[in-house]
């Protein structure tokens, strides 16, 4: 393993260190227990919006805490979900008065632990709602499964109902535009190479040279279906289609589309993924409205890259145009 | 033999050298269906348990349980810290008021806390989890229980139920946790989780022996 570390043990705190310095403008970090908060919280009046999950899929979620997106975040050890002290403090860090959203990743061990910090929460009185976010779709929604992950589809919820919430929308209307977000954002990744737990010390799987993982979570856990690596345009048409299908995308819809970067993968070739799915997309009518490519929700050095459609209506785009202030998503301000 | 707050103690320190003992091979069999770090929750878990206890030196075996329960909680993250921290929260209550523990009382202990991450963790038998070890184990401790057995003999036949539970887990495909994402992919890899609790069992048969 090489890694820009000292003991494996610290690497999440450390790195929380260095977020908390270079950012100091936008947010503070709180050790005990470890949260993340935007510099003014809580906002009086404003429905307050906390997200968190394991650490290693930098900038999510840390980096997105500032103005207009989260109010906290909670990170967890790597690839593991926070423990509900941290939960419950960051929400009561960040309530001003109005309530709180959680937005939190399908995950068994991410939804059992914000469900203990919301009975927490409410048991003193902090009203708190919570949309859990399940939109990749190599993973079956069935009753045999613990339904489908949750991936980029976060990041625009994040970023549209941190808007929504800076306008003054009440915590209700915040939900149920998470709901929306949820129920029309579908996405799919793919591998390249694994990644590698800095505390486990080596890569989490292997796959040979000309090999790649179709179906990939953004924790190293294995996709569905591992194939011979093919062209970016292939790979591009085979990655959409699976996603279009699923919704499905019609021609005449209008999207938000993000390539993201797995975090070991170059941009140069996130850029020729994009412009292959805009080629793909133009061919089947569907009307990219705005875009996202780069690393947002990233799996520690994995290569590779997911592909993240949402299908905006007019409300949405408008959202989205919002000033944001965060350390991994700015504009407007 | 009866079971008093030391022997609850060297449970939970033979616990602590057992996870680090296993560290490697939990995070191996996590990796295969999971994502690595199984092994490495565990150890982090049961260190900051011993620790914490002692600091904390609780009074009696209630409030030794509940102190597992809320380190485990605070420290483990993932879904190992709230099941196995709702195990103890519910074993704690089982035990409430005792300064020591009967055989009766160790089988209620067990089936209280095995109900408990069968509610928090919403999964059934057969689903390759942490329960296809330790409903067998419960089944097989409330027979020799039944049948007179000492407390020894209880807790060697749920050990041994647990361990042959944890084997039946290889052929069976995940329907709970990230395992189940895998689809039939989950097929022919033995579960870390039904291993932690095999584990867990054995400590016990190994601390508590007459």
């Amino acid at each position: 393993m090489k890694k820009l570390i000292n003991d494996p043990q610290d690497a999440v705190r450390e790195s929380l260190a260095g977020l908390a310095l270079a950012h100091a403008d936008i947010l503070k970090v709180c050790l005990d227990p470890v949260y993340v908060v935007r510099a003014d919280a809580p906002v009086a009046g404003k429905t307050g919006i906390v997200s968190g999950g394991g650490s290693g899929h930098e900038p999510l979620h840390t980096g997105f805490v500032g103005k207009g997106m989260l109010d906290a975040a909670c990170p967890g050890q790597v690839f593991t979900s926070p423990t509900p002290d941290q939960i419950e403090a960051a929400t009561r860090a960040v309530d001003g008065g109005a309530g709180v959203l959680h937005i939190v990743k399908n995950y068994t061990g991410d939804i059992m632990n914000f469900e203990m910090a919301a009975e927490l929460c409410q048991a003193d009185g902090i009203e708190v709602r919570v949309v859990v976010i399940s939109d990749d779709v190599a993973v079956e929604d069935s009753l045999y499964t613990a339904g489908r992950r949750g991936v980029g589809t976060t990041v625009l919820a994040e970023k549209l109902c941190g808007a929504a919430a800076e306008r003054g929308y009440d915590l209700a209307r915040v939900q149920a535009l998470c709901r929306r977000i949820n129920a029309n954002g579908r996405s799919m990744g793919m591998a390249l190479t694994s990644c590698t737990v800095p505390a486990a010390g080596k890569p989490t799987f292997e796959l040979g040279e000309n090999e790649m993982e179709m179906g990939i979570g953004i924790h190293g856990e294995p996709g569905r279906e591992r194939m011979p690596l093919l062209p970016a345009a292939e790979l591009t048409e085979r990655m959409a289609a699976t996603v279009l299908a699923d919704l499905p995308f019609r021609s005449g819809d209008q999207v938000i589309a993000m390539v993201n970067g797995m975090g070991g993968t170059p941009l140069m070739e996130l850029y020729l993924i994009y412009a292959e799915l805009e080629r793909v997309l133009r061919g089947r009518g569907i009307r990219v409205e705005r875009r996202l490519v780069g690393n947002y929700i990233t799996s520690l050095d994995m290569a590779g890259c997911s592909t993240t459609l949402l299908k905006a209506d007019d409300e949405m785009l408008s959202l989205w145009d919002d000033p944001v202030l965060t350390p991994g998503l700015r504009w407007g301000i | 033999m009866a079971v008093g707050k030391q022997e609850v103690l060297n449970w939970l320190g033979a616990l602590q050298q057992v996870y680090a003992g296993n560290r490697q091979w939990l995070t191996e069999l996590d990796s295969a269906i999971g994502d690595a770090d199984h092994g490495i929750n565990m150890d982090r878990g049961f260190t900051a348990v011993k620790a914490e206890l002692a600091a904390q030196a609780p009074a009696d075996i209630a409030a030794v349980f509940r102190s597992v329960a809320t380190t485990l909680i605070r420290h483990v993250g993932g879904s190992a810290g709230p099941l196995y921290g709702t195990f103890f929260l519910r074993a704690a209550a089982a035990c409430g008021g005792k300064t020591e523990i009967a055989a009766a009382d160790v089988v209620t202990l067990f089936q209280t806390g095995i109900e408990g991450i069968g509610q928090r963790g919403k999964a059934a038998a057969g689903d390759k989890t942490m329960l296809d070890a330790l409903l067998p184990a419960l089944d097989a401790m409330r027979e020799a229980l039944a049948g007179g057995g000492s407390l020894s003999a209880i807790l060697d036949q749920g050990a041994a139920a647990a361990k042959a539970g944890m084997l039946a887990t290889i052929p069976m495909q995940a329907r709970k946790g990230r395992a189940s994402y895998l689809g039939a992919r989950s097929i022919g890899h033995q579960d870390p989780g039904a291993t932690s609790s095999y584990l867990l069992l054995q400590a016990a048969a190994d601390t508590w022996r007459a």
